[in-house]
């Protein structure tokens, strides 16, 4: 098999349809124009459906409609169409539908600008929609990861029955690196809820309103144990974690800076571990724990005021110093900058 | 002689559960169920339905009928009906909505949906008012009309005037049937039901959107008792004319 040089956002197109997504249901917006333009060349061609809608209060819309039925299906979006759609991801998230949403986010708050940004961390991790949920949530570091992680996503809404999201950002979005589009093997899960007509079955009914007593806390006690047993997911990327005295965690593109800021760091002698969370709900607590127990402190750098960080803290429990190194958008960091606060951070002791 | 068979003339829809409904007395949002479920009945579409349940006075839908429904947020049952229909076009998809539903917080999704000719069936029911919020001003509100947040009535001046839904629909190329029609009498009863066939009709033969608006009595918002609910109706025809608007069925 050959690589392909594309786009990450496109990789995540590719991912999708590898995946076997079947409609794609979206409204225009930088940076990530390459995914509906990809998919509405290439999902009629496979006989799947790509729409444009007139806004992503429809897009978000439609894909709750379609999944409903149990095809596989995406919408993808930037920062403020993402926002947009918060309402209806409470929706698929209280109905359990495996709904697969991609943030190509941007700098905000507002409109803010087309660079990239971390912003939306919380956004993505906290539910932005309204009550008691979570999506699931995969961030990617290379062209290849979201490529893979995208089908992934796919798989993994259907096993819990539970929305999806991809966030990433402009640089992985925009940025081109050669993609091995290897076959993936996604695992398919019995759809015994799926709206498909009530034929030679019981009518099925998905809903959300709950008015018995009672009713609303048994099911949100589902969901919350649902979210619990979404935990064996967690993932992250940890390296050099032998020996060293400061860990520095970042997730997404910016880790690709920041990875190689540790490794300059370690080239001149200095205990520095890399941990990057792939899954960013749920939050791979363990390494952090573990380091934390091992005396490690931790240096968070993350593109936007300081979001991560907090799952940092939560995770090591005040056991360990996080200190956090915030980088509201504009421009990207080099990696000497990274490397030179690595040093400050270390001296510090 | 052997005792011939005689069909009942009134029996059960099989598509509406014997559940009974929680509306008030005299509200409409019955009668259109009943006659919503007797379509699917007569098409033969039970099995292959969908439909989506909106937020407002029906939002409890998936009570009454024995086909499979999903919620959508407020305002975007048609949006919802649209990924449906387009994921599996084999089914038989239908919206019902409230005037505040289909064309104050949903009007984008409802006209976008009704400008694709989207093939799905539309069911407005059009009771002047927020039913389901305790009776405050909605788009098809008459001027004049008194609710809980135009206490002196709707002034032209501050709210404009009431949208004419099925009027505009008519104007669209997508739109393949579109009526308003009333269920204050027996003849339009009827009417009502025959508009809903066609609405149906309209998607099932690929032709475009179906949309029927029901002009519905809501005695409790409106402040009257179910009988002068009724009548009132006939009072709402001046500025909601009936009939159909455009039919390609
Ligand atoms: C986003 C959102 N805004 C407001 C509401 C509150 N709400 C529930 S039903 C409704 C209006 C329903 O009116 P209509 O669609 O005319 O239906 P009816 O109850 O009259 O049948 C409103 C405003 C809501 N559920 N969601
Ligand atoms: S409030 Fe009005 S529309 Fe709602 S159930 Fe009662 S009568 Fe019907
Ligand atoms: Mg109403």
């Amino acid at each position: 098999m050959k690589p392909v040089l594309v786009k990450g956002s496109e990789a995540i197109a590719l991912g999708a349809l590898e995946a076997g997504c079947r409609c794609y249901f979206g409204y225009p917006i930088t940076p990530q124009n390459e995914i509906p333009e990809l998919m509405a060349r290439e999902l009629p061609k496979r006989g799947g459906v790509f729409l444009q809608a007139e806004s992503e209060l429809a897009a978000v819309n439609m894909l709750l409609g379609a999944v409903s039925t149990g095809v596989r299906a995406m919408t993808s979006s930037s920062s403020p169409g993402i926002s947009l759609m918060a309402e209806t991801f409470s929706y698929l998230a209280a109905l359990e539908l495996p709904a697969v949403v991609v943030n190509v986010s941007r700098g905000g708050p507002g409109l803010g600008g087309i660079e990239a940004s971390q912003g939306d961390y919380f956004q993505a991790t906290r539910g932005a929609g309204h009550g008691d949920y979570h999506f699931l949530v995969l961030s990617p570091a290379s062209v290849q990861e979201a490529y893979e992680l995208t089908a992934k996503a796919f798989e993994l809404s259907e096993k819990y029955r539970q929305p999806a999201m991809i966030l990433t950002d402009a640089l992985l979005g925009q940025m081109k690196e050669p993609l091995l589009p290897r076959r993936l093997r996604v695992r398919e899960y019995p759809k015994d809820w799926a709206l498909t007509g009530a034929r030679g079955r019981p009518a099925r009914v998905l809903k959300s309103l709950f008015l018995g007593p009672g009713e609303l806390r048994a099911r949100n006690e589902l969901l919350q144990k649902k979210y619990r047993a979404m935990r064996r997911e967690a993932r992250a990327e940890v390296l050099y974690a032998e020996g060293a005295e400061l860990a520095v965690c970042a997730f997404g593109s910016l880790s690709r800076i920041v990875k190689e800021a540790v490794e300059m760091a370690r080239k001149k002698g200095y205990p520095v571990a890399f941990v990057r969370p792939i899954t960013l709900f749920p939050f791979p607590e363990k390494p952090f724990r573990e380091l934390s127990l091992r005396g490690v402190r931790f240096l968070v750098v993350e593109l936007n005021c300081g979001q991560m960080v907090e799952d940092v803290k939560l995770s090591v429990c005040g056991r360990a110093e996080v200190e956090s190194f915030a980088l509201p958008p504009s421009d990207l960091p080099a990696p000497e900058d990274i490397y030179r606060r690595i040093r400050r951070c270390l001296r510090k002791r | 002689m052997s005792p011939k068979k005689v069909k009942p003339p009134f029996t059960f829809p099989r598509s509406l559960t014997e559940r009974p409904f929680h509306y008030c007395p005299g509200c409409h949002h019955g009668i259109a169920h009943r006659l919503l479920a007797e379509v699917i009945d007569e098409l033969g579409i039970r099995e292959r339905a969908y439909g989506v349940a909106s937020i407002g006075c029906a939002c409890f839908l998936y009570y009454y009928y024995d086909v499979d429904i999903c919620e959508a947020p407020h305002g975007r049952a048609c949006a919802a009906a649209t990924g449906a229909k387009r994921a599996r076009p084999e089914l038989a998809v239908f919206t019902y909505q409230g005037d505040g539903d289909f064309a104050a917080i949903g009007l984008t999704e409802s006209l976008h949906a009704a400008a694709r000719g989207e093939r799905i069936t539309a069911i407005m029911i059009n009771n002047t008012v927020y039913g389901m919020t305790g009776g405050q001003l909605s788009p098809t509100t008459l001027p004049g009309q008194r609710t809980t947040t135009t206490p002196e009535g709707r002034d032209p001046r501050v709210y404009g005037y009431p949208l004419k839904v099925a009027e505009i629909l008519a104007q669209f190329p997508g739109v393949a049937f579109c009526a308003r029609v009333a269920v204050n009498t027996p003849k339009r009863v009827l009417e009502a039901r025959e508009a809903l066939r066609r609405a149906f009709l309209a998607q099932l033969e690929e032709r475009g959107f179906g949309y029927v608006e029901f002009l519905s009595a809501c005695p409790v918002n409106w402040k009257l008792d179910p009988v002068s609910a009724a009548r009132k109706v006939d009072e709402l025809t001046e500025t909601f004319p009936l009939g159909v608007f455009r039919d390609l069925t």
